[in-house]
């Protein structure tokens, strides 16, 4: 089997989640080969080495220089019609999903999404997906080649090998329609206050708090707890919290002792990012939320009555 | 200008997959998915805000008696339905989908065409790029706030690094994030006034697609297997009587958690 891994990457580095798709890929066996499109990144293509790379394709362009994902579908169809491989693996992120399915509709081919697990089984490469809010899971297949899959964010982690890849450099022509779209301010990582990462503890407000103000109930509970504040993306994007506190797939991964999630229904791109907790409970009014399939301790109730007791409760214990 | 949206009707209620087809079991009632509302409502929105859009159209693909459920898009105040449904259609992926639909809206030609954030049954999150592609416009995803520029629109959007912004020239495939806006609820005018509106079914014959570029022979993916998910530890669930606070201590007490 040959692979072809997309390789994404911010700022200087390629992204975690796309060397750990890398490092899959290795282990499966067969041939890895990689792909790196932007401007100024052939330097990177020393690291996708050291993760399983045997070759990285690289087409260094400053069209390629904003993160959008259209030019990329062009650069990855001339590639793939120059040279032949199997299955085609991205890293969930929001760029890499739209690299993903216009490449589907460009040539054709089967794209698999939410994978969160890649195996060859008698031959043949199978995905696993969760379904249904991660309650079924299904074995799914291609029907022709190359086989596309994106992989859930933060579900392979990067191995290195100590390999050394082989560059090899490309060029494609970029369609009018694919460079169109423009970008008048990019993204740059934020760096301001604690870190949320690093908490043993945190607490976390979505949707179901109802107003902006009532943050302040989140708030106090982490202060009684001596804990940081998380958000969702929900409420990030309402303008209710900042996106520094956001936990999901297009914000921070947390992984504390305990996390507690208040009025979060649990979608599974929050879910992709504090799944790793040790202990997660949860309050939201919706006993249908899905928050309360990987919740160790649920409560189904008004979470305007539970945190502020709770707090109490909480502060009366560290006062003893 | 025209403004398309497209719309998926998914199951009411608990889904389900069909053991025999593996495919999600379509046959109870539908409902319109909760995050193309969204992108209804910035139609109508712009369409409220501009004297320059003369229809919101909705357009989706889908077995008949999902037009029911699309009716809230025309009650909210859309001008009329397109619904594309054809047997040969069903089990469509990716590939088989967004072709029909990219015929479905090369048909109607509409300058702007939306699409919610993801499907609410499959999760997919995809779709729009694929239609984007074979419609060969311009495309920006997970938009969190719309506005138009001198015949371009712009998009904020959130990624894993904070806030792009990015613009496309007309004609161009957008799709919003759900905390775009706050749907409105249909009036009840609104309500009465949805089934006089236009609401017009296609077959695939009629967008000139082949059944064999649709449903399962036009896919080019396909489930293997259905299994449990892994096994996971155990969880509680309590209702609130007015002890869940003290419950949720003691549970933290038992864990070494506080």
């Amino acid at each position: 089997m040959k692979f072809l891994v997309f390789l994404e990457h911010h700022e200087g580095a390629l992204q975690k989640d796309s060397l750990g798709v890398l490092s899959k890929a290795a282990s499966l066996g067969g041939e890895v080969e990689a792909v790196l499109l932007g401007a100024g990144v052939e330097e990177l293509a020393a690291d996708a080495g050291r993760y399983g790379a045997a070759r990285v394709h690289v087409m260094d362009d400053p069209l390629l220089a904003a993160p959008l994902p259209q030019p990329r579908v062009d650069a990855l169809e001339t590639l793939l019609g120059e040279q032949s491989f199997d299955a085609v693996l991205f890293a969930a992120s929001v760029l890499s999903a739209d690299v993903a399915a216009g490449l589907a509709a460009r040539l054709g081919a089967g794209l698999n999404w939410d994978l969160t697990d890649l195996a060859v089984e008698d031959g043949r490469l199978v995905g696993k997906r969760p379904e249904l809010g991660d309650s079924v899971y299904a074995d799914v297949g291609w029907t022709s080649e190359p086989r596309l899959a994106l992989i859930r964010s933060g579900t392979f982690e990067p191995a290195e090998s100590g390999g050394s890849a082989e560059v090899e450099t490309f060029e494609s022509r970029l369609q009018d329609f694919s460079l169109a779209a423009t970008m008048i301010e990019q993204a740059h990582s934020e760096s301001e206050g604690p870190s949320i990462e690093d908490a043993e503890i945190v607490v976390a407000g979505g949707r179901g708090l109802g107003s902006p103000e009532n943050f302040a109930l989140v708030e106090e509970l982490a202060k009684a707890l001596g804990g940081a504040v998380a958000a969702t993306r929900a409420v990030v994007d309402a303008g209710w919290y900042p996106y520094a506190a956001q936990v999901g797939q297009t914000g921070k991964t947390v992984s504390p002792k305990l996390y507690i999630a208040c009025g979060i229904s649990g979608a599974i791109q929050h879910k992709v990012g504090m799944q790793g907790s040790s202990v997660i409970v949860a309050i939201n009014k919706d006993t249908n939320a899905p928050i309360f399939e990987y919740a160790d301790f649920g409560v189904v109730g008004d979470l305007h009555e539970v945190v502020p007791k709770l707090t109490e409760l909480v502060k009366q214990r560290k006062a003893a | 200008m025209k403004i398309a949206v497209c719309v998926k009707v998914v199951p009411d209620g608990q889904l389900r997959l069909d053991p025999q087809s593996k495919r999600l079991d379509r046959s109870g009632e539908g409902t319109l998915n909760a995050f193309d509302v969204n992108a209804v409502e910035e139609a109508l929105k712009l369409k409220e805000a501009g004297s320059d859009v003369e229809e919101v159209v909705i357009v989706s693909l889908g077995p008949e008696r999902g037009l029911e459920a699309m009716r809230k898009a025309l009650a909210m105040g859309a001008d009329r339905v397109v619904l594309v449904s054809d047997e040969a259609a069903a089990g469509s992926d990716l590939v088989a989908t967004s072709r029909v639909l990219a015929a479905a809206l090369e048909r109607e030609g509409a300058e702007l065409v939306l699409f919610g954030q993801q499907a609410g049954d499959s999760d997919g999150a995809v779709l729009w790029a694929a239609v984007a592609d074979r419609l060969q416009r311009p495309l920006i995803s997970q938009v969190a706030e719309l506005t138009r520029q001198n015949g371009n629109v712009r998009g904020k959007r959130q990624t894993e690094y904070g806030y792009d912004l990015l613009e496309a020239p007309l004609p161009a495939v957008i799709a919003v994030s759900d905390a775009i806006n706050e749907p409105r609820y249909p009036s009840l005018k609104g309500i009465m006034g949805a089934k006089k509106k236009p609401q017009e079914t296609l077959s695939l014959g009629d967008l000139g697609v082949d059944a064999d570029e649709a449903g399962e022979a036009g896919s080019q993916t396909e489930v293997y297997a259905l299994g449990d998910p892994p096994a996971r530890g155990d969880t509680v669930k309590i209702e609130d009587d007015g002890s869940a606070a003290e419950k949720i201590v003691q549970f933290l007490r038992e864990k070494k958690a506080l």
